[in-house]
């Protein structure tokens, strides 16, 4: 366990009582986040990757006080995220990807002028601060501009400035770059890197490996609620680096072809992802293992397009990671 | 110092978004006309000057009532739907202190009804209000708008843990216009609806109002009608960190 974390989460469970039918109604109870544990030092950009419904909002809201955990105990900066959620929340800025979640009818001046009252920014420094931070994510000369004509790109920057107008030591990014553009990503990306130079303590999450890629010093991979490695980019890539990565590129993969993929001697793991009308079979191989031949013929009269073979990418670490859960 | 600063900045802000929708102005324009229009052509089948005077006043209350209560239990709901209501939860200000300001920027839209209301009634119905202690008649419709406020505030509170409580504005509407004597004196009612009815401050308020026309002395209406407001505006206050935490141990902060 690292000497003095900043967030520091120890066997979080959460669950949500789901109801079904109308007339006779079934309460199920879903176990989003099944004993997650981590901590992130001062400093850190520490990632949380995994696929859709993995758990990794459920935990971030759990850690901004948000969602109570069902089991479990957190803290931020050594306040319990149960008993003093105020003293977690002055500390902490929060930013969540998409559209939602700023006054559209308000222009970015008053979105940030509303939020700098809620978080206590003294009178005085507001227009500095204000000002540095439009700035810092390129609205400058739009800021009285209402939020409804913004773009998502600019609705993003604004949330990350809203995020940070008190200057908290701990930011929590839910997914900040989804649906933005490469361009505005890019940006994102270089504007999350500035703010970890500054030496902000940060948890991002994303879909994007290349994402966490360049910018985690660690990274937990969440799946089905549980945390299932965790480590540095290099760390992660290196449990897959002993092999190698075969891709077949197929039109019209019938179901039931991966099964048998996977069972070839040789085959670590297999999935499928979907490239235009192409399906591209991402094998990874055991060391020394050639699997090419058989993966062609199991996959018997589907129309084969390239085929090729490559170095293991962290991506490739997270599918086989996320694949054996 | 710094409290009065945020419910200022909060209130100007909430307004401003507010008076931006001009479909919701001209709406909010119609709402309160239309249903004096109502009351003043029922009242004057009656060829009673002073059932007119009576309608004229129960009207503008009944406006502030119908913006009030309506509207303000569908403020958080527009949150949700905006998804601001996470981030004002997640913010260190305490919630009561986030919704104060709200609730007063929807209770200025009463003031609006009021005042429309009583010169409509003057304008195409000839109805003149005589009011006999103008200073103290004022300060009866402060002292309610400011009571009804605080109704909206607690009913507010509610639609953080269950997202569907902003129809219970819809659902107090027309009761409270019966039960709190905007329009038909509560006497008419069975003697147990009286005490529903001196529970809700609007109609100690409406009383007041009527009384500081009339050239009574409405002075213990108005000090119930602010004691009752506060009563309720204390218990969404206190109810508000226990709903708050509901919520969060329910996971309803982010469902629309």
């Amino acid at each position: 366990m690292l000497s003095d974390p900043v967030v520091e989460a120890l066997d979080l469970h959460r669950s949500y009582r789901t109801r079904t039918g109308i007339l006779k109604r079934e309460r199920r109870d879903v176990d989003a986040v099944r004993g997650v544990s981590f901590a992130i030092e001062r400093g850190e950009l520490f990632g949380l990757l995994g696929p859709n419904g993995a758990g990794k909002t459920t935990t971030i809201k759990m850690l901004i006080t948000l969602l109570l955990p069902s089991a479990g105990t957190a803290r931020v900066l050594g306040h319990d995220v149960v008993d003093a959620p105020r003293d977690v929340r002055r500390h902490i800025g929060y930013v969540f990807g998409g559209d939602r979640g700023l006054y559209e009818r308000l222009s970015a001046l008053d979105n940030l002028r509303y939020f700098s009252e809620l978080y206590g920014v003294p009178p005085r420094e507001q227009r500095q601060r204000i000002g540095e931070l439009l700035e810092m994510v390129g609205l400058t000369g739009r800021e009285k501009e209402r939020v409804e004509g913004f773009s998502r790109g600019m609705r993003q920057r604004l949330h990350i400035a809203r995020g940070l107008l008190h200057d908290p030591a701990v930011l929590f990014l839910d997914e900040p770059s989804i649906g933005i553009d490469p361009v505005g990503a890019r940006e994102l990306r270089a504007t999350i890197a500035q703010l970890r130079e500054q030496g902000k303590t940060i948890l991002l999450t994303t879909h994007y490996m290349f994402e966490a890629d360049e910018l985690c010093d660690r990274i937990a991979v969440i799946a089905d609620g549980t945390i299932v490695a965790e480590g540095t980019p290099s760390q992660l890539k290196g449990r897959v680096a002993d092999g190698h990565v075969a891709e077949v590129e197929t039109f019209g993969l019938p179901d039931g072809h991966l099964d048998v993929v996977r069972s070839l001697a040789g085959v670590r793991s297999a999935a499928v992802e979907e490239r235009g009308q192409a399906q591209v079979l991402i094998v990874q191989v055991e060391p020394g293992a050639e699997v090419t031949s058989g993966v062609l013929s199991s996959i018997g009269g589907t129309r084969v397009g390239k085929v090729s073979a490559r170095e293991p990418t962290l991506e490739d670490a997270y599918v086989e990671l996320v694949s054996a859960s | 110092m710094k409290v009065l600063r945020l419910v200022s900045v909060s209130y100007w802000l909430h307004l401003k978004m507010l008076a931006t929708s001009a479909f919701e102005g001209v709406f909010q324009v119609i709402w309160p006309l239309f249903f004096a229009t109502t009351a003043f052509l029922v009242f004057r089948q009656s060829h009673d000057p002073h059932a007119l005077v009576y309608a004229g006043l129960g009207s503008a209350v009944m406006g502030i009532w119908s913006v009030i209560a309506t509207t303000a239990s569908g403020l958080l709901q527009r949150e949700r739907w905006h998804g601001t209501l996470e981030l004002l939860v997640a913010s260190p200000t305490p919630f009561a202190l986030v919704l104060v300001p709200m609730t007063a920027a929807m209770a200025s839209l009463g003031v609006y009804s009021l005042v429309a209301t009583l010169l409509w009634g003057w304008l195409l119905f000839g109805i003149t209000v005589p009011v006999a202690h103008p200073v103290v008649f004022v300060l009866a419709i402060v002292v309610s708008i400011f009571a009804i406020a605080l109704i909206g505030f607690l009913l507010s509170v509610t639609v953080v843990r269950y997202r569907t409580a902003w129809a219970l504005g819809n659902l107090l509407e027309y009761p409270g216009w019966l039960v709190c004597g905007f329009l038909v004196p509560i006497t008419l009612f069975p003697h147990w609806v009286g005490w529903i009815a001196y529970a809700l401050p609007p109609t100690w308020g409406m009383a007041a109002i009527r009384s500081a026309a009339s050239g009574g002395s409405p002075w213990g209406q108005i000090v119930m009608c602010l004691v009752l407001g506060l009563a309720y505006g204390a218990a969404g206050a206190l109810v508000s960190e226990s709903v708050l935490r509901s919520a969060r141990r329910n996971a309803t902060l982010a469902l629309t």
